[in-house]
């Protein structure tokens, strides 16, 4: 295994964990502000791959689409907090997961109902397609180098906007003391709903992003939702530095482990027999992880302990 | 649970006959990810019986919501409730291989238009059950067979890693005979192949063999075509059906793949059918629309004959095919499997749309590996 | 106990029982087979509500049990279907087809799985511990697909269920009795455990962890037994599922499945007795009710749900004794 070959590995976990960490970013905002956990966040993700391949088929446009994906998610982000999601914060976790888990299937089937049951085509720009040449000999794809320069720029972005806005300390102090900010004139549910909108769109432009290189179909968001949740849970809910290196933890874990696990039981077994039951573990592998982090610190690796 | 009672032509002439009734039982998947499948599954077989003009066939229409467990219990149904006399639709092989022993254990005809797997094939074979589509490994045969015709010497070859991921490089592996560069097994459902590709870079292949159904596929072949790696792509029709190959746009243009049936196939049934199928529901039939209607035409030509009531004669009249195929010749092997040609189809672009043509022969009368298993 | 509650239970158990007898003399088979389904769902439903109900822990992974029991008959039978050995290490054994082994079996394997993730789940709590169960379902979800032996992804079929000395399985409603009978011996069970002191201080601990702890009890010991004794029901509901079916498949582990669980407790009624049995019944016959209206049923069965959390009244049971919460 040469090493041009785990340089480009490295760079696909990172790819991954970006993409990740967008999806992550959001619902771990909205968990640590509102202490609600949304399972409907990868519908979102999925409203913004539609919104996309609609936008890219009709305008031809990349750019727009992207500007539709974050303008559907965020509105849809929106309307559901406004119509349903507000009446959860107080509820416990229980209602919060069944109610969420209620709008995947209305969100999932009424898409179905509305683009059909065939997957969307959405494809990555021209001037963005192919491979360019990296120190060292090594080919990869423009697209993903894009990727991951734009997922650390939103990391760097949502970094400014929590220490250094208005905003930012508003949600800030949201996490701490709900009744106070009220008190201090605050709207809070205008605030919570921003943040909402903002988890949303931020999951609709990744749901964009990826469906350029995937298939943009009904159902796309669960298993991205399953995995966003393995990295809050890495990262410590409601961080979202945490949710960063979860995000990329994950991301290298699962595609290292997938290459690399069967060529480690190759040592000592057959290949056949090894290549299926390396991967087979390295499906396993990322939750493996998690179990670990959270047998060793059970509120994650940047979760603050607090009463529940 | 779906039910859809579909019953056609309302109210027979008065002056027909009282031919008795025949109950149809269709589980397919019609909700979630998989829908499209089952939809065109469905919408081949009712064209077929609306052609037909037959009003004595009632057909139950149900949703498995591709749920193995869903899919025995409407079988249950079907038969205890129903008392339907031949039961088909399943698209699934995990779903099949669910529902197909007990069903036909029961005394229940199953027609498959869809899944094939090795079991039922072989040692899990039954009188009562007849695969009008394909055993499962066969596109894949017809693409290793393929590979030894376009002269590769050297394969990559991945699939999902689940049984049907498993045959599918093994069926490939049975015809090609040329050396593996490498061989994968992808996690299920996987959307992401970035680490596959970089394998396949540094592999040093000369050709790549992949098995990824549904959307899967779809994510496949565009980060193939944006990775930079040129060496030809082989695979069956599944990745290449007239459904997704619009998702995948240019990235599947000139791929080679695996199937026993296109639209192009010079024939005047299947002519007839891809003009009456658009002219029905105003889209290009796929495989899978092919498969369910010959899966009613092959029930039609056996009910000209026999009575599901009388078993016997109805399954040598099943048996016989004595029905005009869409893809040509027809004919059931010992284990009730077809026995058929298989092509090598090039996707290609007519207008704004993505479609396939026929470039070959891959494997001519060809049946399946595990006949032989089969004590019928 | 509100007598109107106890009342109300009565009438569901009779109701639970008519139906399938009504059905017998009128030969609908499958409406049986369909009541079987709730029976079976309801007991593991009664498992979960256990630890969610009474423990206040959200499991998101008790399809994780489900598959256990489920994959326990599947493999016995499938051994004794096929007449080969399976060995274990430890024992040697060519399968079984009676029931009462395999139930065992079954129960004991989920107990000791419950034991282990027990151990290392209950170390969180709230969300984390929702997540971590996700996590271990997700780990038996993928282990159950890409295990070759016993099928992978196709699951594994057993052509005739299994047998219990004296009664003829094959007949719907001896099996639906069977069914019933554990259902009601769970329910019995429940029922008492509520109120002797275990089932007391494992509320008390739902309440507030510290004030157990400090009359002496350890919160964490209590609510590992009550996840061992819910991981155990729930296994034996996954064994006759199984049987239900005749089939097994990693579906059974499938996150929707945990998903679908705690949806019937829900509209039942967290924490209820007979919360899961009507959660099960309301089910299964909007599953069958919505599905004839349309391909898009999931909508409304969606807004349906979303109907019952927001308009929280201590789902079903709650709002017809007009009691909003047995707590919380």
């Amino acid at each position: 295994m040469s090493v041009i070959l785990i340089v480009e590995q490295v760079l696909n976990g990172l790819q991954f964990g970006v993409m990740l960490f967008l999806m992550a970013a959001g619902l771990t905002l909205i968990f640590g502000v509102m202490g609600l956990i949304n399972l409907a966040h990868g519908s979102l993700y999925m409203i913004g791959a539609f919104a996309a391949a609609a936008t890219a088929e009709v305008t031809g446009s990349f750019l727009l689409a992207l500007a539709a994906a974050l303008a559907a998610a965020a509105a849809a982000g929106a309307i559901i907090e406004v119509t349903v999601i507000r009446r959860l914060y107080a509820a416990p976790h229980l209602n919060q997961v069944l109610a969420t888990f209620a709008l995947i299937l209305i969100l999932s089937e009424g898409t179905r109902w509305v683009f059909g049951s065939f997957p969307l085509f959405l494809d990555i720009p021209d001037i963005l397609s192919g491979t360019v040449t990296l120190p060292g000999g090594i080919q990869y794809s423009l697209y993903r180098l894009i990727l991951i320069a734009t997922g650390f720029a939103i990391a760097i972005g949502l970094w400014v906007l929590i220490e250094r806005t208005r905003l930012g300390i508003q949600i800030r102090a949201g996490e701490n003391d709900r009744e106070m900010i009220a008190v201090l004139g605050v709207d809070i549910s205008s605030l919570y709903t921003l943040v909402f909108a903002l988890g949303a769109a931020l999951a609709g432009l990744a749901g964009a992003l990826v469906g350029a290189i995937q298939s943009v179909q009904v159902g796309m968001g669960e298993p991205v939702l399953i995995l966003a949740f393995v990295v809050i849970v890495i990262g410590g809910i409601g961080s979202i530095r945490g949710a960063l290196v979860g995000a990329l933890l994950v991301g290298l874990t699962d595609t290292l482990g997938g290459v690399f696990l069967p060529e480690i039981f190759k040592v000592f077994m057959e290949p056949g027999a090894a290549q299926r039951s390396g991967s087979a573990l390295a499906a396993m592998g990322i939750y493996v992880l998690m179990g670990g982090v959270l047998v060793w610190r059970p509120t994650g690796l940047f979760g603050v302990r607090r009463c529940i | 649970m779906k039910k859809l009672l579909v019953t056609l032509v309302l109210t027979a002439l008065s002056a027909t006959g009282t031919l008795s009734e025949v109950r149809v039982g269709m589980i397919t998947t019609l909700s979630g990810g998989g829908a499209g499948l089952g939809i065109d599954v469905r919408d081949g077989f009712m064209l077929a019986i609306k052609q037909s003009g037959r009003d004595d066939i009632e057909v139950v229409i149900e949703d498995d919501q591709r749920k193995p467990d869903i899919a025995v219990q409407l079988a249950d149904k079907m038969i205890q409730s129903e008392n339907v006399d031949v039961l088909t639709g399943i698209i699934w092989s995990n779903l099949a291989m669910a529902v197909v022993p007990g069903a036909t254990a029961q005394g229940t005809f199953y027609l498959s238009p869809n899944a094939g797997p090795s079991l039922l094939a072989g040692r899990g074979c039954h009188e009562n059950y007849f695969n009008v589509a394909w055993q499962n490994d066969n596109l894949h045969e017809a693409a290793g067979a393929h590979a030894n015709t376009a002269g590769y010497r050297n394969s990559f070859i991945l699939a999902p890693n689940y049984p049907a991921g498993q045959d599918a490089l093994t069926g490939y592996k049975r015809m090609y005979d040329g050396a593996l560069a490498g061989e994968v097994f992808t996690k299920l459902g996987q959307t992401d192949y970035a680490a596959e590709i970089a394998q396949i870079r540094a592999s040093g292949a000369d050709s790549v063999f992949f098995f990824l159904p549904g959307g899967m596929g779809i994510s496949f072949l565009k980060q193939y075509a944006d990775s930079g790696v040129d060496m030809p792509v082989l695979g069956p029709a599944f990745s290449f059906d007239q459904g997704i190959l619009q998702a995948v746009g240019d990235a599947a243009l000139g791929v080679v793949n695996t199937s026993q049936w296109n639209k192009d196939i010079d024939i005047p049934v299947n002519a007839a059918f891809v003009e009456s199928f658009q002219k029905e529901y105003g889209r290009l039939p796929s495989l899978y629309a092919s498969q369910g209607f010959d899966t009613a035409n092959l029930l039609l030509s056996a009910l000209e004959v026999a009575n599901p009531s009388d078993m016997d004669a109805f399954r040598t009249a099943l048996r016989a095919a004595d029905f005009a195929s869409t893809r040509g010749d027809f004919r059931f092997g010992p284990n009730h499997h077809p026995i058929q040609t298989l092509y090598a189809r090039e996707v290609i672009r007519e207008g704004d749309v993505y479609t396939n043509r026929i470039i070959g022969v891959a494997l001519a009368d060809h049946a399946d590996a595990y006949a032989g298993d089969c004590a019928m | 106990m509100h007598l109107n509650e106890t009342a109300l239970n009565g009438a569901i158990l009779l109701g639970l029982l008519s139906l399938p007898l009504y059905a017998l003399i009128v030969d609908e088979p499958y409406t049986i087979t369909l009541m079987t389904r709730v029976v079976i769902l309801a007991l593991a439903a009664v498992g979960l509500n256990i630890i969610l109900g009474v423990g206040g822990l959200v499991s998101f992974g008790h399809a994780i049990f489900f598959g256990i029991g489920g994959y326990a008959m599947g493999i016995l039978a499938y051994h004794a279907q096929t007449f080969t050995i399976l060995d274990f290490g430890l024992f040697i054994t060519d399968g079984t087809r009676l029931m009462p082994v395999i139930w065992l079996v079954a129960m004991a394997v989920s107990a000791t799985a419950a034991f282990l993730i027990g151990i290392l789940s209950l170390r969180t709590s709230g969300v984390y511990f929702i997540m971590i169960t996700l996590a271990f379902g997700q780990m038996f979800y993928y282990f159950a697909i890409s295990w070759p032996e016993y099928g992978g992804e196709d699951g594994l079929s057993i052509y005739v269920r299994n047998t219990f000395p004296g009664l003829n399985t094959l007949a719907p409603i001896q099996f639906f009795a069977i069914c019933l009978v554990l259902l009601c011996l769970a329910l019995y069970i429940m029922a008492r455990l509520r109120r002797s002191p275990f089932g007391l201080a494992l509320n008390a601990a739902r309440q507030s962890g510290i004030r157990v702890e400090t009359v002496g009890i350890d919160p964490v010991r209590l609510r590992l037994l009550a996840f061992v004794l819910s991981g155990t029901v729930t296994g034996l509901a996954g064994a006759l599922y199984a049987d239900l079916n005749r089939f097994v498949s990693p579906v059974m582990f499938s996150w929707q499945f945990s998903g679908e669980l705690i949806v019937l407790i829900v509209i039942g009624g967290v924490g209820r007795l007979m919360g899961p049995v009507v959660g099960a019944c309301v089910f299964v016959a909007l599953e069958h009710l919505l599905g004839g209206l349309t391909e898009f049923w999931l909508i409304i069965l969606g807004l349906i749900l979303l109907g019952i959390v927001l308009f929280d009244r201590g789902g079903i049971i709650g709002f017809l004794t007009g009691r909003a919460g047995a707590h919380v």
